[in-house]
């Protein structure tokens, strides 16, 4: 293989690896800029990713294709009302957001395989027909190194993942709610006496993080894992997380971290057809996105700040 | 209400809440709640080697425990006890496997291996946090992954290729054939002997020792620890070690005494995360994990019986222990309620 041939067969497969991990992870710069950690981001994603095999088994006869993207609905709508858990414990019972986050995943899976016994009686969901697939964009897949790389064989899961970072990245940095959104994470003494209530940007931010996460879990276990069992979601929620701190609690930045990562996984599982790569044990490829996650945080890479408030419960009158 | 009574009042509530949500649970999905807890019941006290397997649950439970609210009672969160747990369990393996050795080295040896390798992975965060500020919260998550990567290439180096090592020389193994007789020749161990004698010991560090009081007040208050002339540093990296060391031994029981190897694994074993529960439950006491411990090792192994007897999924625990720590990280509303409902008393 020449390398511009690695390189077309990579970078569409690190994005495609990228994507879940790309949304989850801005649904964690929404809950962590508002001020509250959200370790239940891996229990929100095995929410989505049941739902959306859920959904999609159901429902297969009455939407035949495009299935999996209603699923992709369902299952955002169902890990948004799932994370109110977690925004009801943190915002209004003051819990401790990090046992919460731990309370959240332990529950997420618990529950899911619960159900997933009780509905098909046994330790996992059967495979689904309809599944996000490849395209190709007509003419811009015709230029040049852009088009091969970037425009063929493309999955529509990518571009959501892109353009729901640049949208979240507007959405945060350019309108009102945005910057009310931040200001609760870093001030949030402030934010209230400016008139925002704290509360309700705290329970908003929560809700988009799970709906977030729903969808991410749900393109994975409908593009990647294609049924539902208990070892679906391994620690893909955790990566995002770290991915989130990586790109420094910034929407475009967690885009980056996360996409590095998927090009990790990507090399991890089809490295061994390559050359170079092949030569490298497998487990250096699979414990690198959190080695490097720990090296950044360590300030080699640049300092991270996290949003200053975070993870303490806002209490009124309290100094 | 006196506020130490509050204090225990709050886990007991939130355990009977949590059972009444699994039986709502239980209830809405159309199984029988009865029928549920009975046979969780039965398959905690079911029978002498029942009762047996329940303790054997229970002792990596403590020690998982005892890791979590030690690093509490520091100031720290060590979510990477599984972690620990893993390398500690990995390497006394190895040790018990691929030495020859008389007993009373040989037994020591491997429990000793658990405790430096999980004291390792925990030295690591420490380590991190006290040189360059780094949450230990991030850091243990990511070290929880690259211990599980690592064992697993590590078990299939040492097996050549093999998905579990071989089974542990008889010299280190923590098997009692007493224990066995006396249970119906159930799976458990000495290893309850020695996760009981660690409670005790971290007792004496928490609260009969300088050092211990040195680790509390930094977890306190560090600039005061700092200014009253404690090295904040240090008492920092030794609260993870220590915290490591005893998770490390978590897995020294699995190792040397349920399992006699390790192998291969796709996921995490869970027990590091219960003894988040665990901890929290005992309120972050010595004694307090033994209470926690032996409900959720209980509930844990009772569980197993809820398919066959009942044809109930044994996940309904995991809901159930999972309400549990929600119910007692929300403690301030349970406390809440109780003020206003000892206020209402007082006022007829």
């Amino acid at each position: 293989m020449s390398f511009l041939e690695v390189l077309y067969f990579l970078v569409p497969a690190a994005i495609f690896y990228a994507a879940p991990l790309i949304i989850t992870a801005i649904g964690g710069v929404f809950s962590e800029r508002s001020g509250v950690v959200n370790i239940g981001l891996e229990g929100l994603m095995v929410v989505g990713a049941f739902v959306g095999i859920l959904f999609n088994l159901t429902f297969v006869q009455v939407f035949g294709a495009g299935t999996e993207w209603w699923a992709l609905l369902a299952a955002m709508i169902a890990a948004a009302l799932f994370s109110l858990l977690h925004a009801v414990a943190t915002v209004s019972f003051r819990a401790d957001q990090v046992v919460s986050g731990v309370a959240i995943n332990l529950l997420a899976i618990a529950l899911c395989l619960f159900l997933v016994k009780m509905i098909y009686g046994k330790g996992q969901t059967d495979f689904v027909q309809e599944r996000f697939l490849r395209f190709d964009i007509p003419l811009v897949e015709k230029i040049p190194f852009i088009g091969p790389m970037f425009f063929q064989n493309v999955y529509g899961t990518s571009i959501l993942a892109i353009v729901i970072a640049i949208l979240a990245w507007v959405v945060l940095y350019y309108t009102p709610f945005g910057l009310r959104l931040r200001s609760v994470g870093e001030h949030p003494m402030a934010a209230d006496t400016m008139g925002i209530n704290v509360s309700r940007m705290r329970y908003i931010a929560v809700m988009i993080s799970g709906g977030l996460a729903g969808i991410g879990g749900a393109i994975y276990s409908q593009s990647i894992s294609l049924d539902f069992g208990h070892s679906t979601i391994n620690g893909q929620g955790f990566m995002a997380l770290a991915a989130m701190i990586f790109g420094k609690w910034h929407p475009l930045g967690a885009m980056g971290a996360a996409l590095f990562f998927g090009f990790a996984q990507a090399l991890s599982i089809v490295g061994g057809s390559l050359p170079i790569i092949k030569e490298v044990p497998s487990v250096f490829l699979l414990i690198l996105p959190y080695v490097l996650t720990i090296l950044a945080l360590a300030g080699f890479i640049g300092k991270a700040n996290a949003p200053k408030a975070i993870g303490t419960p806002y209490i009124k009158g309290k100094r | 209400m006196s506020n130490r009574l509050v204090n225990n009042l709050v886990p007991v509530i939130s355990v009977i809440l949590g059972l009444i949500v699994g039986a709502i649970v239980m209830l809405v999905s159309g199984y029988d709640p009865i029928l549920g807890y009975a046979a969780l019941w039965n398959g905690i006290f079911g029978d002498a080697y029942t009762v047996g397997e329940t303790l054997r649950q229970i002792t990596p439970y403590i020690l998982a425990g005892l890791a979590v609210a030690f690093a509490f009672r520091t100031g720290l969160f060590n979510i990477g006890v599984e972690g620990q747990l893993i390398v500690g369990w990995f390497a006394a393996a190895y040790v018990g496997f691929a030495f020859d050795l008389p007993k009373v080295i040989h037994l020591p040896l491997a429990i000793l291996a658990a405790a430096a390798a999980g004291a390792l992975w925990g030295f690591i965060p420490g380590y991190l946090k006290a040189r360059f500020k780094v949450h230990e919260v991030i850091v243990t998550i990511m070290m929880n992954y690259v211990a599980l990567h690592t064992t697993n290439a590590l078990i299939r180096t040492v097996s050549d290729g093999g998905d579990k090592t071989g089974v542990i020389q008889p010299t280190a193994s923590l098997r009692s054939d007493f224990l066995e007789n006396l249970t119906d020749f159930s799976r458990l161990h000495y290893g309850i002997i020695i996760a009981l004698a660690m409670v005790l010991v971290v007792w004496i560090i928490l609260e009969k020792t300088t050092r211990g009081f040195e680790l509390k007040a930094v977890g306190l208050n560090h600039y005061a620890s700092d200014y009253s002339g404690m090295n904040v540093n240090k008492n920092i990296i030794l609260a993870m070690v220590i915290s490591g060391a005893l998770a490390g031994l978590g897995g020294a029981m699995e190792a040397l005494g349920t399992f006699e190897y390790v192998s291969v694994k796709g996921g995490f074993t869970g027990i590091g995360f219960d003894g988040i529960a665990v901890a929290l439950l005992g309120a972050n006491t010595p004694l307090g994990v033994i209470f926690g411990a032996t409900l959720f090792g209980s509930l844990k192994y009772g569980a197993l019986n809820m398919p066959n007897q009942a044809g109930i999924p044994v996940e309904i625990v995991s809901i159930v222990i999972a309400i549990i720590i929600f119910f007692v990280a929300s403690g301030y509303v349970i406390r809440l309620f109780l003020e206003r409902f000892s206020k209402k008393k007082e006022a007829k």
